[in-house]
């Protein structure tokens, strides 16, 4: 199945939920704020939200430093 | 005719010296005389339309006196909006420690600053403390400093170490949150919790600010309306990518700055 993923198309497993997706990315979901289809995601939800095809996925990552 | 007298105007005449205004002072004798920005003595005769200063050294502003300071700087308009204003700070470090003292500098009413960590050595190659103050509580810390800044800020710290679900809460009826972790995780909460809990307060976080990359890779996004991020998003503080007090000090600065565009309404929010 295919989604958005900051503005670009990517094909994914279908039902990947966002903690797993985050991961094959190489992103530490911890430092990951996700914007789902315009909404933003509770820190739980990542481990429950399965992405469905055609989802909106912003990820907004955050470096350390401070 | 007049002179300028510690920014306010006072009426000139032909052969008045500085002796003239140090007597109508009155109170302690002023022992620090500048004309134009020279220093003077008394016998210094004075010229339509001169800027003086006459101060006691050691002497502090009082809050008209620092008001009028900050008014003839940044305009009487500017200035009244700012000394209304709370800000909070998440963090005290490299840029928390920046952006508190730029801001009071600026006037701002008041700041709301949380941290839970204490001044080390090696924070002091970026952070603002000083060496007299290693192992004080950076609240303590930074509250002292800000009151060698500018007395007449409100400061109200709490020392607790911040959690995802108590910023909504701590923070709630500030205008403005500034994010300044050093924890990745930290700044991914700190915008999470903003979004869900805090609607209607502006907000300004901060990603990758390490090393000495290119000055003009850090640059302010907005997010969302009224949500912005500052840094490059790529420099993380790593080994041999240390934070360093120029970077950091250039986000920073970039941060107070928007909470400053923010509060005097210069972003449109509605683009």
């Amino acid at each position: 199945m295919r989604i958005l993923c900051n503005g670009e198309a990517r094909e994914i497993a279908s039902g990947i939920r966002v903690t797993d997706y985050l991961n094959q990315l190489g992103l530490d979901a911890l430092s990951v704020v996700v914007e789902c289809d315009g909404k933003i995601l509770t820190r739980e939800e990542y481990g429950s939200h399965a992405l469905q095809d055609g989802a909106v996925l912003e990820l907004i990552r955050f470096v350390g430093g401070g | 005719m007049a002179l300028l007298v510690n920014e306010k105007e006072v009426p000139f005449h032909t052969g008045m010296t500085l002796a003239d205004l140090a007597r109508a002072q009155g109170g302690d004798a002023a022992d620090i005389l500048l004309v134009n920005g020279y220093p003077a003595t008394v016998q210094t005769a004075l010229f339509d339309g001169d800027q003086c200063w006459l101060w006691k050294r050691g002497k502090v502003p009082s809050a008209d006196e620092m008001q009028h300071l900050l008014y003839a700087r940044h305009s009487p308009g500017v200035q009244a909006c700012l000394q209304e204003k709370v800000v909070g700070i998440m963090g005290l470090g490299g840029l928390g420690s920046v952006v508190a003292i730029a801001l009071a500098r600026m006037g701002i009413g008041s700041l709301l600053l949380v941290d839970y960590d204490v001044v080390e050595p090696t924070n002091l190659n970026r952070q603002q403390y000083f060496v007299d103050q290693i192992g004080q509580k950076k609240t303590t810390a930074l509250q002292d400093i800000l009151r060698r800044v500018n007395p007449h800020v409100s400061v109200v710290t709490i020392d607790r170490r911040l959690a995802e679900d108590d910023i909504g809460v701590v923070f709630k009826g500030v205008h403005v949150l500034v994010e300044c972790f050093d924890d990745p995780a930290m700044k991914a909460a700190g915008l999470r919790a903003a979004l869900h809990h805090l609607p209607g307060v502006f907000y300004v976080g901060a990603s990758g600010l390490a090393g000495y990359g290119e000055n003009n890779a850090i640059r302010t996004r907005r997010l969302y309306p009224g949500i912005y991020l500052v840094g490059d998003e790529v420099s993380a503080a790593a080994p041999g990518a240390g934070l360093m007090a120029a970077r950091v000090g250039i986000a920073a600065h970039h941060q107070a700055n928007q909470v400053v565009r923010l509060l005097l309404g210069a972003e449109n929010e509605a683009e």
